[in-house]
């Protein structure tokens, strides 16, 4: 099974990759290829659109706000099942695609024991065995794998609710709710950590690479997998060039101005 | 005729806000009261309900009863239901007119998302508004009686009115216009209730209905439509919750859990926002000019100051 999983995200990739292009300059690492963003793109609107469409039907104090959005309640009601219909397709394909770099290890498990420190910026880089994915992402990708599940079930009774008994459906209603505000809570963290909390990561999400730099102070064991160096050696040596750069920049602006004071 | 008179509006579904001009005009509480021992099954209110509201004749489904279909439908929304029951070892039918009854807590308007699709009036009468109906079908499962009814056509649901139309000029609903043997009785809710209660005492101590009592369900804050049974204590016997509810999704989960996560949500924005503003975020190391302290000139001038 997960072999035969894996056959079909290789060649997807690989198909991926002869239509579309990532250009990876000096300095930089390749973190997702062209397959990996599509996909990541494809759930992200699909998952806008449903949550727009979902909030307008989810509280009366945003329904006449974003209701017009859609053309119209009716409207909006018509599309929503289809918006997350379109959006359980996705995440299943990025699901399966990235179901072996999501797996739950020890490290992860450290990881959570100072997300302190990491959300206060205690230490201004990651513990080495940070791997391509921290343990926060794991815990938002597989939150959205329970949400995921419990949107459709709950979504296909309500959607044919003169099918389903009248407690199934209000027991649903409760149920669908819960979901949206779990997956909301881990989307405006993720929206965050993707944009302003970590300069350098949308990139990675556009163009699908990153500098060596956002590689080792982000994810330094796989910055170590991908390139065969070790983050810390990588990143001394690159604070003792910047050092050493520094230095004799200086070193030449004071000799231009002691030229310029005789 | 007299002037079409505008109903004061009491509640609107999902409406943010309170309701335009509620509480400025006194309105009296309209009820029907059907008495099901008089019921004779005629059905004349189920023709004048489909002709009063201009609805299509349509096709009947046989199903071993004398009913004419196995439940109401979004354009046949009165229905005489007909439960085979047993007294003194004899059959007893137990008919009785299935209708919207009407809640003083309505729970289909308490499940509707949509602005101004369910409207409750001062007068009691609980109406639907399909041009603002968007066919979710939650009332469909906030209703604890099975009326509201969806048509997979206009994708809209629609139910009885209690002929609302009608009352606005003046007249009795179409199904009490059309009774023959006077089971259905329509005015206010105080004096319907008066005379379902004599009604009640009659069976009880000359017809030997020692258990005939008012169906007007206290769960669900009465209704504008109330029966006369035969027994009371079964309502079941006749298709009737003994105790009608709201799903509680509805009611708590609705008006506190649902603002409840909305605030979360805004707070977590505001979280995010001012952790960017405060902590600032983590830039790949080294950062690019590196900070003050770091930088090798000023610690070379921070030594030399040392004494």
């Amino acid at each position: 099974m997960s072999s035969s999983v894996e056959r079909f995200d290789e060649r997807a990739r690989r198909e991926a990759d002869r239509v579309g292009t990532t250009v990876v300059h000096r300095g930089e690492v390749l973190r997702h290829p062209v397959y990996t963003r599509v996909l990541h793109w494809l759930v992200a609107i699909t998952f806008v659109l449903s949550l727009l469409s979902g909030f307008a039907i989810y509280s009366p104090w945003l329904y006449r706000f974003l209701t017009p959005i859609f053309g119209g309640g009716a409207r909006t009601r018509l599309l929503h099942p289809w918006f997350g219909l379109f959006f359980e397709i996705f995440f299943l394909f990025q699901f399966l695609n990235w179901l072996t770099p999501m797996i739950w290890t020890e490290a992860d498990r450290r990881w959570m024991r100072r997300i302190k420190e990491y959300t206060t910026n205690e230490e201004k880089i990651e513990p080495e065995d940070v791997g391509f994915f921290n343990g926060g992402q794991k815990i938002y990708f597989w939150a959205i794998v329970l949400s995921g599940v419990l949107f459709l079930i709950t979504g296909i009774l309500m959607w044919f609710d003169d099918v389903f008994p009248r407690w199934v459906v209000a027991v649903s209603y409760v149920v669908h709710d819960l979901a949206a505000l779990l997956m909301l809570a881990g989307f405006i963290i993720h929206l965050y950590e993707g944009t302003a909390a970590a300069p350098g990561t949308f990139r990675s999400m556009i163009n699908g690479t990153v500098s060596e730099r956002w590689a080792w102070t982000h994810h330094p064991a796989w910055y170590q997998a991908v390139t065969g160096r070790n983050a810390r050696e990588s990143y001394e040596r690159e604070r003792r060039r910047a050092d050493e750069r520094e230095r004799a920049i200086r070193e030449w602006e004071r000799e231009q101005d002691d030229r310029d004071q005789i | 005729m007299s002037n079409p008179q505008v109903f004061q509006i009491q509640e609107i579904s999902a409406h943010p806000g309170p309701v335009p001009g509620r509480g400025t005009q006194r309105a009296v509480q309209v009820c029907k009261y059907i008495d099901v021992t008089t019921c004779i099954g005629c059905k004349a209110c189920e023709v004048a309900c489909v002709e009063w509201n201009d609805h299509p004749f349509r096709e009947t489904t046989f199903d071993d009863t004398y009913q004419t279909m196995p439940s109401t439908d979004w354009n046949y929304w009165n229905l005489i239901k007909f439960a085979e029951d047993e007294r003194d070892g004899n059959l007893m039918w137990l008919m009785r007119k299935d209708q919207c009854m009407h809640c003083e807590d309505p729970g289909c308007l308490r499940a509707c998302p949509a602005d101004g699709a369910i409207i409750k009036y001062e007068n009691g009468i609980v109406d639907f508004n399909q041009n603002n109906c968007i066919g979710c079908g939650y009332c469909i499962s906030g209703c604890p009686f099975d009326i509201p009814k969806f048509n997979q056509n206009t994708k809209k649901v629609y139910k009885c009115t209690l002929c609302s139309d009608r009352v606005g000029q003046g007249l009795e609903p179409a199904c009490i216009k059309a009774c023959p043997t006077g089971c259905l009785h329509f005015g206010t809710k105080s004096d319907m209730v008066q005379i379902a209660g004599l009604r009640a005492k009659q069976l009880q101590e000359h017809s030997g209905f020692a258990n005939a009592g008012v169906y007007d369900p206290q769960t669900i804050g009465g209704t504008h439509v109330i029966y006369v049974l035969h027994d009371i204590n079964n309502p079941e016997r006749y298709g009737l919750p003994k105790a009608p509810v709201i799903p509680p999704s509805y009611t708590y989960w609705k008006w506190l859990a649902k603002p409840a996560g909305l605030l979360m949500a805004g707070l977590g924005v505001l979280a995010v926002f001012f952790h960017r503003v405060a902590i600032g975020p983590r830039v790949p190391q080294p950062e690019d000019p590196a900070p003050i302290e770091s930088q090798p000139d000023t610690i070379e001038a921070k030594r030399k100051e040392q004494p």
